[in-house]
């Protein structure tokens, strides 16, 4: 079953065609790891996904709900009643993390459970430390992020997005901001998700990771979808882009 | 004229000047961020409308203003205002005032917030008011707590403005009674009493700062 899926998706900035018509679709349980130069538009596929930017033309569908449909070659989107019901299906780890400030750890992770999902505070808090047990980080309940390391910070994201029990997590380039130390870190929790069978894509410059937990791998480049298929396409690439890519990345 | 009679003579002028303080703050601080949506509003007549009056605010005197409010109703639009109105007319033109400035602070806080605590709240669910109230304006209120202390601290010693419009208050006592006991006693108590309050002020916002400063 389909829980994501993007038809002939279409977006500009301005006069530059960032999404030139495309598509995409996402399987329970599957875990798509999104490749590619930076300015290929991963990022903006990513965020229009997530209904962080609005798609110009196209359709976006999560199960059985449709985000965004095509009407006289525009991107029409639902209401906003659908669209908080959309939101409940995704979660979203940034980059730079963007967990709160000015909320400690276990609160940035009960925040939403409780007041957007209308959870008890009792029910969430046991889940909460639940995931932060599974993140390594139980003894940093009551740390603010700004006393956590790079590392810690972006497991605390993965355990509020977690919290609101999404049917998919989506990932931008989750590691780009950490060390290689801490790096291995995030991608070890990452892991162990996609081994629990967590619905997942992943924008990433980690190739050895892409590679590992990966079952779909989609290389993008100025705005297209050049080349997809299982992992083994970032060992057998067929496209010369995408081999100029990776010869890039060796170096 | 001793000191004690003097102080006593002023103790009513500074009970004033302290209502004039606390009137505007209460007005001011909600007004300005009112105003600092009008500012950010999409809307662009609103904008510009709104830009137009913290142009007018900050670009013309503040005791001006103050005389506009007082004279204006009768001058302008032959409405005749009662003895009651000196002192509103000394809190509307403080609150219209200070509202200005208070609102850009707000707009320079709210705006220095990462773009990323909007969108974690947005793909969390977070509805746009609590997004705003819950994530944005607590972290906002810390960044600008030092130059909102600076406004509250400029505040008490503009409040000398109302004498402007002869209202009663400490400033404008402390005048009557240096001119006609040749005297600049009464300079030196005015001073010394600004002085006190401001420190208070200082003192009261710092441990704001402190109580803040929880988290980075």
């Amino acid at each position: 079953m389909n829980i994501l899926s993007m038809q002939n998706i279409r977006k500009s900035f301005g006069e530059t065609e960032v999404l030139k018509d495309i598509s995409l679709s996402v399987s329970e349980g599957q875990v798509t790891a999104v490749i590619g130069p930076s300015g290929s538009g991963k990022s903006t596929l990513l965020r229009c996904a997530t209904l962080l930017e609005t798609i110009d033309g196209g359709s976006i569908r999560y199960l059985d709900m449709e985000a965004a449909r095509e009407e006289d070659g525009r991107a029409k989107y639902a209401s906003p009643a659908v669209l908080k019901q959309v939101r409940a299906c995704f979660g979203l780890v940034f980059q730079n993390f963007n967990l709160f400030p000015h909320f400690s750890v276990l609160r940035n992770v009960t925040d939403a459970p409780i007041h957007v999902a209308g959870r008890s505070r009792a029910e969430a808090e046991e889940e909460a430390r639940v995931l932060l047990r599974r993140m390594g980080l139980e003894e940093k309940a009551g740390a603010y992020p700004g006393q956590l390391s790079g590392g810690q910070q972006q497991r605390v994201a993965i355990a509020r997005a977690l919290a609101m029990n999404p049917k998919m997590l989506f990932f931008d380039e989750p590691t780009s901001a950490l060390d290689p130390e801490l790096t291995a870190e995030v991608l070890k929790v990452i892991r162990a998700l996609a081994e629990e069978k967590m619905t997942m894509v992943i924008v990433t410059h980690e190739m050895n990771f892409a590679r590992l937990v990966a079952d779909h791998v989609i290389f993008m480049d100025g705005g297209v979808i050049v080349e997809q298929g299982g992992p083994e396409i970032i060992d057998n690439p067929t496209q010369e882009r995408t081999r100029a890519f990776l010869n890039k990345l060796e170096k | 004229m001793n000191l004690t009679t003097m102080v006593t003579m002023l103790l009513g002028g500074m009970g004033k000047s302290i209502l004039i303080y606390f009137l505007t703050l209460l007005g001011a601080l909600p007004l300005g961020l009112l105003v600092a949506f009008g500012r950010m509003s999409k809307v662009r007549p609103l904008q510009l409308a709104v830009k137009f009056y913290i142009s007018v605010m900050r670009g013309t005197p503040l005791m001006l203003q103050l005389m506009v409010v007082f004279y204006g109703p009768f001058y302008l639009f032959k409405i005749p205002t009662g003895s009651g109105y000196r002192f509103a007319a000394v809190i509307i033109g403080f609150i219209i005032n200070y509202a200005a400035y208070f609102a850009e602070i707000y707009r320079g806080g709210i705006e220095s917030i990462p773009k990323g605590q909007r969108e974690a709240a947005q793909v969390l669910g977070y509805s746009r008011p609590r997004t705003f109230l819950t994530i944005i304006l607590p972290q906002m209120v810390k960044r600008i707590l030092p130059a909102t202390t600076n406004e509250m601290i400029t505040l008490v010693k503009d409040t000398s403005l109302a004498f402007a419009i002869s209202y009663s208050e400490m400033f404008t006592l402390a005048k009557k009674i240096a001119s006609s006991h040749t005297t600049l006693m009464p300079f030196v108590v005015a001073g010394v009493f600004y002085y006190v309050f401001n420190f208070l002020v200082a003192f009261v916002m710092e441990r704001c700062e402190k109580r803040l400063s929880y988290y980075q």
